[in-house]
C-alpha cells in the first residue's frame, strides 16, 4: 500500500472488478487467485474464454490460472524487482513506452530509465531462472495491450522489499500508460474481507480514517471537534514493533480484537514470548484462539452474521452487512464493547445505533463523505465518494494522480533478507488454501470445509522428494534459524526445484514458526514469503 | 441507444436492442416458464418450455434466446404453447423421482412450480424410469440423479463460469446422464466445491449436504449481507431457520458476484454456530480463564488499562484492530485507542 501511495498518491486499487473482461491483457503476479479470490478469477477466465483476452501469469508455483495461459513465468521467489525491471527493459530497448502518457502525466522518468536499463533480459534470467526469451515475449505482449491490467496480492507485499515490488509494479503500469481506464490499472486484491476498511478506517499508527496523517492540523481541528479529544501528537508502533517494543517493556498492555498473532505472525516463538511478557492482555474474539489462550480478559464478539455494519471490498466498494441472527449466548457486538469499555473509562461514546457510527465516520472521513448509512442500505458505493450528490468513483487516477502527477522510482533489485545456503537449503513461502481462510478461526470450525480439507501439507517439488527419499503422507520436519515443524509432505509438481510451500492455516503445523519477521522498511510488511529452510524425514 | 418496439400479448413496450424476448418480458412482469436458463450461462434453447409464438415466424422460437427486434409481435401463453409445456413436463415428470415430500427443493424446483401451474394431476407417459444409485461421497454436495431432468445447467455452468469442465453428458436421449470424469466422486476431480452447479440446478438433484432435513423454503428467512471471507465481498443470502443458519444462497441479480460464490463463502458459515463459540466474557483468576459477568470484566479492563495509563503513559498500550471486523467497528477501535487511551499505538495484522 506504502508503495502505491508513493508513485500514486493512494493505495487503493485503481480499477473495478467488473471491468476485468474490458483489459485485453491481464498480468498477474504474487497472487493465487484461483484459490485466494475466486470471484475475482471467474471474471479473468471469463475475460480469456469471452473476451479473448491474453494472461500472463508470474508465480513460482504452477497455480491452477496457469491452466488458462500459456504465458507463465516462473520466478525465483524474492525476484520480483529483478524481472519487473526487466519487463521494463525490454519495453524501453525496443521503444514501446506510452511516450505521450510518461510526458504528460508523469514525473522523474528519466531516472526510472537510468536503472531499468541495466536490467537486460539475460542478466534477469540469471537472478530470476525466467528464460530471457520468455521475459521478452511477455513484455511485448504486455506493451501492446490496449489496456493492460496487473493485478497482485500478498506474494509481492510479503517480502522486506515488498514496497519496491508494489514501486516497480507502478513503473511498469505507467510505463504503458496503463492507468485511468476501465480494463487497465494496478489491482492489489485484499486478502481479508474488510482489510481495505481496516485501513481506510483508520487502523494504522500514521492517520486516521480516510488516510488523514495523524500530523495535519486540518485532522486534528476536526478531532477535536467531533470527538472532543486531542489526538495523541506522538507517532504510533505497527503491529511487528509492538511484539518487539512489549520485549523492550515499552509496551504494558495490549487489546486485541478479532485477530489471532499467535498464528498469522512470522517468527511465533517471538511473539508468545511478547504476549507472555505483557502485564495485561485482552482479547476480543468469537473463538478461544491462540492468542485468546494468553489473554487475561476475553471479550465474547459475535460474527459477520450477528452484526449490521459495513465492509470495503478490495474495489472500495462500501457494501451493507445486515444481521442476520442474535448474538450467540452471551456474546456481544464488537462496536458495544468497545463503547461500553469507553463509557466506564469516562469517555462518553453514546451510539443507539450502527448507522450512527456510520455517520459520524462520514462526517469526518472525505473519501466517504457521501456514504451515509442510509445510503449504503440502498446501494453499495464506491470511494472517493465526497458527498450525497456523488456517485462514487469506480476508476481512480482517471484524469490525474491523486498525488498530481504519477511518480517513478528507480528501484534495484535486492535479494531476501535470508537466502538459502548449504545448511538451509529450501526456499520456504506460505500461502492459503482455497478451503481455508487466515488463521483457521473460522474454516477450521466450518465441518464441511474442514473435512474437505483436514490437513496441512508442504507441497515439495517431486525430483526434491526423491533426492530426500519423501513420498507422499511421509511425515518430515522443516527447520528454519527460528523454529521446527512437524508436518505431511505433499509431492507436487506445482512448485518449482528448491522451493517447498506451506498454507499458515493450520495450528497443528504452525508454519510462521520458520518464517522470518524482517520487516520492509516503509510498509513493515514481514517477510513471509521467503525464508530458508532445511527438510528432513521425520 | 436507439428504441424499439413490440408488443407481448397485447400490451405495447418500448424497449432497446440487443435483448432477448426473456430479458424483456422479464422486465415487465411477464412471466414466461424456463428450466434450462440462468442469466448467468449464455442461452442453450434446450428445455423448450420458454417457447412463444412471434407473428410471421414459421416455428415457436425459444424466448431466451431469441433477441427482441423493432415491430416484433409476441404471444407467450397461447393454447398450442400451453400443449407443448404441458407435455414437456409430463415427459420429465415420467422419470423423474417424485419424492416432493422429503425434497430439500421442494418449493423452490422449477420443475414441481412448473407441473403445479400447469396443473399436471396425472400422467400421460407412465412409463419406464431410471434408478440411480450414485453415492458421492464428498461432504458438501449431494448428487441425485433421480432427479435429474438433463437440463445441462451445471454441465454450462462448471464450463461457462467456472471452467472447470467436471461434468459431462454420458449416453444420449432417454439415458442421457451427467457424469463426472471416470464417474468419480467430485472430490477425486479438479473440481473445487464451489457449489455453482448446485446453485443453479433448477430441481433437487443438486443440494447441499450440510443442509439436510433443516429447514424448507418456506420456514426460511433470508437475509442479505456480505461473506465474511476474501476481500472480493461476494453478496450472500443467509437462510435461518429458528435463529440459526441453515443453508448459505445467491441471488443472479444483485451483488458484484450476481449469483456466483465460492466453497468459502457458500459452505463456511457453521462457524456462526459452532459449540466452541465463546459466549461468555472470562477472566483470568489463579491462572485459569473463568466466566464472568459482562459489567466486571468490562471493569477489570477499564481499571487495569487506567493503572496502566496512569504509570506507565498511554503509549505503553497498544491496540489491534482486525480486518474481519466492520468498517464502523474499526473506527471506533482507533477512536479508543486514540481519544480515550492517548496513543497512536494501533494497527491490524493484515497489511494486504
Ligand atoms: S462444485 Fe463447482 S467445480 Fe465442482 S462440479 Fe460444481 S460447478 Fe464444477
Ligand atoms: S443435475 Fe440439475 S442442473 Fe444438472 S442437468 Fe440435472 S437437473 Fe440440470
Ligand atoms: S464467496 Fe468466495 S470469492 Fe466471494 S467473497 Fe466469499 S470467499 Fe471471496
Amino acid at each position: 500500500m506504502a508503495g502505491l501511495v508513493k508513485a500514486f498518491g493512494s493505495g487503493a486499487m485503481t480499477n473495478s472488478l467488473d471491468d476485468i473482461v474490458k483489459a485485453d491483457v491481464m498480468l498477474v503476479i504474487g497472487s493465487n487467485t484461483t484459490e485466494n479470490h475466486p470471484i475475482v478469477a471467474l471474471e479473468m477466465k471469463r475475460a480469456v474464454y469471452d473476451f479473448k483476452a491474453k494472461l500472463i501469469v508470474i508465480d513460482p508455483r504452477k497455480i491452477r490460472l496457469t491452466e488458462y495461459t500459456d504465458m507463465w513465468l516462473s520466478q525465483k521467489p524474492g525476484t520480483d524487482v529483478a524481472v519487473l525491471n526487466g519487463l521494463m527493459n525490454v519495453i524501453i530497448e525496443e521503444g514501446l513506452e506510452d511516450k505521450d502518457f510518461i510526458n504528460k502525466r508523469t514525473e522523474d522518468y528519466e531516472e526510472l530509465k537510468k536503472t531499468v536499463i541495466k536490467y537486460t533480459p539475460e542478466k534477469v534470467e540469471n537472478v530470476s531462472g525466467i528464460p530471457a526469451d520468455s521475459l521478452r515475449k511477455a513484455a511485448r505482449l504486455f506493451a501492446a495491450a490496449k489496456n493492460g491490467a496487473i493485478f497482485y496480492c500478498m506474494g509481492i507485499t510479503q517480502h522486506t522489499t515488498g514496497t519496491n515490488n508494489v514501486l516497480s509494479i507502478a513503473n511498469l503500469a505507467m510505463l504503458t500508460g496503463n492507468i485511468g481506464r476501465p480494463g487497465a490499472g494496478v489491482n492489489p486484491l485484499r486478502g481479508q474481507n474488510n482489510v481495505q476498511g481496516a485501513c481506510d478506517m483508520g487502523a494504522l499508527p500514521g492517520c486516521v480514517s480516510g488516510y488523514q496523517n495523524v500530523c495535519d492540523l486540518g485532522i486534528i481541528e476536526k478531532c477535536k471537534d467531533i470527538w472532543g479529544a486531542k489526538l495523541p501528537e506522538k507517532g504510533g508502533l505497527s503491529v511487528t514493533e509492538m511484539t518487539d517494543a512489549v520485549l523492550r517493556g515499552e509496551v504494558k498492555a495490549m487489546y486485541i480484537m478479532g485477530e489471532n498473532p499467535m498464528l498469522s505472525d512470522p517468527d511465533l516463538n517471538h511473539v508468545k514470548e511478547a504476549f507472555e511478557k505483557l502485564d495485561f492482555l485482552v482479547v476480543q474474539d468469537i473463538f478461544l484462539t491462540e492468542t485468546a489462550e494468553l489473554a487475561d480478559v476475553v471479550l465474547p464478539g459475535v460474527s459477520f452474521a450477528e452484526k449490521d455494519g459495513t465492509f470495503t471490498n478490495t474495489e472500495r466498494r462500501v457494501q451493507i452487512v445486515r444481521r442476520a441472527i442474535a448474538p450467540v449466548g452471551n456474546s456481544r457486538p464488537d462496536w458495544l464493547i468497545i463503547s461500553d469499555l469507553a463509557k466506564v473509562m469516562g469517555y462518553e461514546m453514546n451510539y443507539e445505533t450502527v448507522g450512527e457510527i456510520t455517520n459520524e465516520i462520514a462526517s469526518i472521513t472525505p473519501t466517504y463523505g457521501g456514504i451515509t448509512f442510509e445510503r449504503v442500505s440502498k446501494e453499495s458505493v464506491q470511494w472517493p465518494c465526497p458527498d450525497a450528490t456523488h456517485p462514487g468513483t469506480p476508476i481512480l487516477h482517471a484524469e490525474k494522480f491523486t498525488r498530481g502527477l504519477g511518480k517513478f522510482h528507480a528501484v534495484e533489485y535486492k535479494p531476501p533478507a535470508e537466502e538459502t545456503d548449504k545448511e538451509y537449503p529450501f526456499v520456504l513461502t506460505t500461502g492459503r488454501l482455497l478451503y481455508h481462510y487466515h488463521t483457521g478461526t473460522m474454516t477450521r470450525h466450518s465441518m464441511g470445509l474442514d473435512e474437505v480439507c483436514r490437513e496441512a501439507r508442504v507441497e515439495i517439488n517431486p525430483e526434491d522428494a526423491k533426492k530426500l527419499n519423501i513420498k507422499d503422507d511421509d511425515w518430515v520436519e522443516l527447520i528454519s534459524r527460528r523454529g521446527k515443524v512437524e508436518i505431511k509432505a505433499c509431492v507436487a509438481p506445482r512448485v518449482p526445484k528448491g522451493t517447498v510451500f506451506v498454507p499458515f492455516h493450520f495450528k497443528e503445523a504452525p508454519v510462521n514458526m520458520l518464517t522470518n519477521s524482517a520487516l520492509d522498511p516503509v510498509s513493515k510488511i514481514p517477510e513471509l514469503k521467503v525464508c530458508a529452510v532445511r527438510v528432513e524425514r521425520a | 441507444m436507439a428504441k424499439i418496439n413490440l408488443v407481448i400479448n397485447d400490451r405495447k413496450i418500448e424497449t432497446e436492442p440487443g435483448k432477448t424476448i426473456l430479458e424483456v418480458a422479464g422486465e415487465n412482469r411477464i412471466k414466461i416458464p424456463t428450466l434450462c436458463h440462468d442469466p448467468r450461462l449464455k442461452p442453450y434453447g434446450a428445455c423448450r418450455v420458454c417457447l412463444v409464438e412471434v407473428e410471421g415466424a414459421r416455428t415457436f422460437l425459444p424466448a431466451c434466446a431469441t433477441e427482441v427486434i423493432d415491430g416484433m409481435v409476441v404471444k407467450t401463453n397461447t393454447v398450442p404453447l400451453y400443449e407443448i409445456r404441458r407435455t414437456i413436463v409430463e415427459l420429465l415428470l415420467s422419470d423423474h423421482e417424485l419424492s416432493c415430500v422429503t425434497c430439500e427443493s421442494a418449493g423452490q424446483c422449477q420443475l414441481q412450480d412448473l407441473a403445479y401451474e400447469l396443473g399436471i394431476e396425472e400422467n400421460r407417459f407412465e412409463g419406464e424410469k431410471h434408478t440411480y444409485t450414485i453415492e458421492d461421497y464428498n461432504p458438501l454436495i449431494e448428487r441425485d440423479l433421480n432427479k435429474c431432468i438433463s437440463c445441462g445447467r451445471c454441465v454450462r455452468i462448471c464450463e461457462e463460469v467456472q471452467q472447470n469442465s467436471i461434468y459431462t453428458f454420458a449416453n444420449r436421449g432417454f439415458d442421457a446422464i451427467v457424469t463426472t470424469p471416470y464417474d468419480r466422486s467430485l472430490i477425486e476431480t479438479k473440481c473445487e466445491l464451489c457449489g455453482q452447479c448446485v446453485s443453479t440446478c433448477p430441481t433437487g438433484a443438486l443440494t447441499e449436504k450440510m443442509s439436510r432435513y433443516k429447514g424448507r423454503i418456506w420456514e426460511i428467512e433470508k437475509v442479505k449481507t456480505i461473506c465474511p471471507y476474501c476481500g472480493c465481498g461476494c453478496e450472500l443470502e443467509i437462510q435461518i431457520k429458528n435463529g440459526e443458519i441453515v443453508r448459505v444462497s445467491t441471488d443472479v441479480e444483485s451483488g458484484i458476484n450476481k449469483g456466483n460464490a465460492c466453497a468459502k463463502g457458500r459452505f463456511g458459515y457453521d462457524f456462526v454456530n459452532h459449540p466452541n463459540r465463546l459466549t461468555s466474557p472470562l477472566v483470568r483468576k489463579n491462572g485459569e480463564l473463568v466466566e464472568t459477568s459482562w459489567d466486571e470484566a468490562i471493569k477489570t479492563v477499564a481499571d487495569k488499562f487506567s493503572k496502566i495509563k496512569k504509570k506507565h503513559g498511554s503509549d505503553a498500550i497498544a491496540g489491534l484492530s482486525s480486518a474481519k471486523c466492520t468498517n464502523e467497528e474499526n473506527y471506533l477501535m482507533q477512536k479508543f485507542m486514540r481519544a480515550v487511551i492517548g496513543t497512536n499505538n494501533i494497527d491490524h495484522c493484515a497489511r494486504l
